[in-house]
């Protein structure tokens, strides 16, 4: 299917499409896609650390792929994690406010989540709105569940989604990386430190 | 990737663990003499399959006897017979949730009996694979070739893909694990064929070395997590969508079947690299051409020939995945084309109703022949009606002998 859709910030729709069926495709190995479009991942990198830098509440969403260290994998994960939300909070401003707000499971909970301390699948949006989070990045989350998420975020909030993923990415986020490792988010971690100062912080 | 660290190791049958492309498409190949049911039995021998599950009805019993035999010499880790086909597709799902490689069979009645296993499969996102050997579904019983079943499976979320020949069918039993098994696919796959006309028939198949297998499945790279209790999908009758009436609840469930839409859609990719392309197209100037799946396109060719002889030039596009759906491979094949010639083993005409909905001018498309409930589709029937279709005057079939 050729495509003009984008992955964009919303909120889009009551029930806005999988950008899959919109014809926006993954990425291939060693590429990224910002909005649908497939880039170098470096040029993801770039964009990725800019919006954790301009965004007001910039948001690290882990997942229970990093939340347990069940392997090594994701013990080194998880520490390049923290260090990525301890560079992102030295290199904003006293205005913003970085969080990490873990996904610690999928069941779904009711009458609803405690949007403080935690964020569900099922209906990411009420962490979203609660926090007012305007940029977030998902990281071990099971793929299925990313995808849930993030097209529910599109639909209903106007943050701006990016997806750390250790299988082929997700291309209902606004950026994606796909074969995560903790070396790619230490990279990232980078990016953000380089970027720091050159990016104008958010006007209130 | 733990599947690629096992290459080069040996499985539980002795058999050593090979690059899926390199065993595809680089290891040496030997011609055989075989039933389809044979064949299914030879792909599953390299298939490193975990489970099969079994139920009788023709025209796959055989096949699944067959494997029977595998799990006796060591290729297959269990195997036992279901209850019913209900009961053996919960009971694929239970080992596919359980992190298995799931492999079984079924057929007509057995299909439409097991149908609310499948839409469960694939928001469950199994990536089973079931083998569909077309046969007739409604009364008075038939156990003859039929397609209709097929259609049904379309709306189910599986991938849908419809062999022609024996060959296709050992190849893609072992190409369609490595689609569905993707991480960003990661769903159920009927593979159909046309029962009898390739289970019950010999042709010669060109096969990879039995000594060599797929990599295992690796269920640590499925999309969600694999049996946990608390979580949907396995969590399916406590608080989660069914019992709830707000927002949230329709939400999720409608997001939820949207992801396993989009994964349809994602393996797509996966699809194309592996089979080639989703459609085949012989001789794409002309202006007829005869579009369809499974044997049907086998006897397309052979009108195609028929109609040579007679000075008039068809080309052939052969569909070979249902689900995805290649909507704009057929569009750019049929773009030149004045008839579009749809024959299908079905009374509905189901094929030719996806491509209409899928081209433009869809008057160019010409719904038949048809035939259904085990009756054989002569090519002289398909080169009898496109002559009839270009206002030429054809000999009667029907008439032949009086």
């Amino acid at each position: 299917m050729s495509t003009m859709y984008e992955v964009l910030p919303g909120p889009e729709h009551f029930l806005p499409p999988a950008a899959a069926s919109m014809g926006i495709r993954l990425p291939d190995p060693g590429q990224a896609h910002i909005h649908g479009k497939i880039v170098n991942e470096d040029e993801a990198m770039e964009v990725a650390a800019r919006q954790f830098l301009s965004a007001k509440v910039p948001t690290i969403f882990p997942g229970p792929l990093v939340l347990w260290a069940w392997n090594e994998k994701a013990a080194k994960k998880a520490t390049a994690i923290r260090h990525l939300y301890e560079t992102i909070k030295e290199c904003v401003t006293p205005s913003q406010q970085a969080m990490l707000i873990p996904m610690p499971d999928y069941r779904p909970k009711y009458p609803k989540i405690n949007p403080e301390i935690e964020i569900n699948p099922n209906h990411p949006n009420l962490t979203i709105w609660h926090n007012k989070i305007d940029a977030c990045m998902f990281v071990g989350v099971h793929c299925h569940q990313a995808n849930l998420s993030l097209k529910i975020i599109r639909g209903g909030t106007y943050c701006y989604t990016i997806a750390m993923c250790a299988q082929a990415g997700h291309e209902d986020a606004m950026v994606s990386f796909r074969d995560a490792t903790a070396d790619k988010i230490m990279k990232l971690a980078d990016w953000v430190k380089k970027l720091k100062g050159s990016v104008e912080p958010p006007k209130d | 990737m733990a599947t690629q660290s096992l290459v080069g190791t040996k499985n539980r049958a002795g058999q050593v663990v090979t690059d899926p492309w390199k065993l595809m498409h680089e290891a040496e190949r030997t011609p055989c003499f075989f039933t389809g049911s044979e064949v299914i039995k030879e792909a599953i021998r390299r298939a490193n399959c975990d489970v099969m599950i079994a139920y009788p009805i023709t025209p796959q019993s055989e096949a699944a006897a067959l494997i029977g035999e595998l799990f006796a010499e060591g290729f297959i880790g269990d195997y036992f017979r279901g209850e019913s086909e209900f009961a053996v597709m919960s009971q694929c799902a239970g080992s596919a949730f359980g992190g298995a490689r799931v492999f079984t069979t079924t057929a007509g009645p057995g299909t439409m009996r097991a149908m609310e296993n499948f839409p469960m499969w694939a928001g469950a996102r199994l990536p089973i694979q079931m083998i569909v050997t077309c046969r007739g579904i409604n009364s008075p019983l038939s156990i003859q070739p039929d397609t209709l079943e097929i259609s049904y499976l379309l709306n189910t979320g599986m991938l849908v893909w419809h062999a022609e020949t024996a060959q296709d069918f050992y190849d893609w039993i072992l190409k369609g694990y490595m689609v569905s098994e993707e991480p960003d696919v990661h769903l159920p796959l009927a593979l159909c064929c046309d029962g009898f006309f390739v289970t019950h028939t010999k042709d010669v198949v060109n096969l990879t070395p039995a000594d060599m297998c797929l990599p295992p499945y690796d269920p640590y790279r499925s999309p969600v997590p694999c049996m946990d209790m608390e979580c949907p999908p396995v969590r399916m009758m406590r608080d989660p969508f069914v019992m709830k009436s707000n927002y949230i609840s329709y939400a999720t469930h409608a997001s939820w079947q949207q992801e396993v839409w989009a994964a349809v859609e994602r393996s797509r990719k996966h699809a194309i690299r592996w089979l080639d392309g989703l459609i085949e197209v012989d001789r794409p100037n002309a202006e007829i051409l005869i579009v369809s799946s499974g044997t049907a396109v086998s006897q397309g060719r052979e009108a195609q020939a028929l109609l040579e002889e007679d000075g008039i030039e068809v080309g052939i596009v052969k569909i070979k995945t249902l689900r995805p759906w290649p909507e704009d491979e057929i569009r750019e094949a049929t773009k030149h084309a004045k008839h579009i010639i749809v024959p299908e083993f079905n009374v509905t005409g189901w094929l030719a109703k996806e491509i209409r909905a899928s081209i433009p001018d869809a008057d160019r498309v010409y719904a038949g022949p048809h035939v259904c409930g085990g009756m054989t589709m002569p090519p002289e029937v398909i080169a009898a009606d496109i002559k009839k279709h270009l206002g030429i005057k054809a000999e009667s079939l029907a008439g032949r002998g009086s």
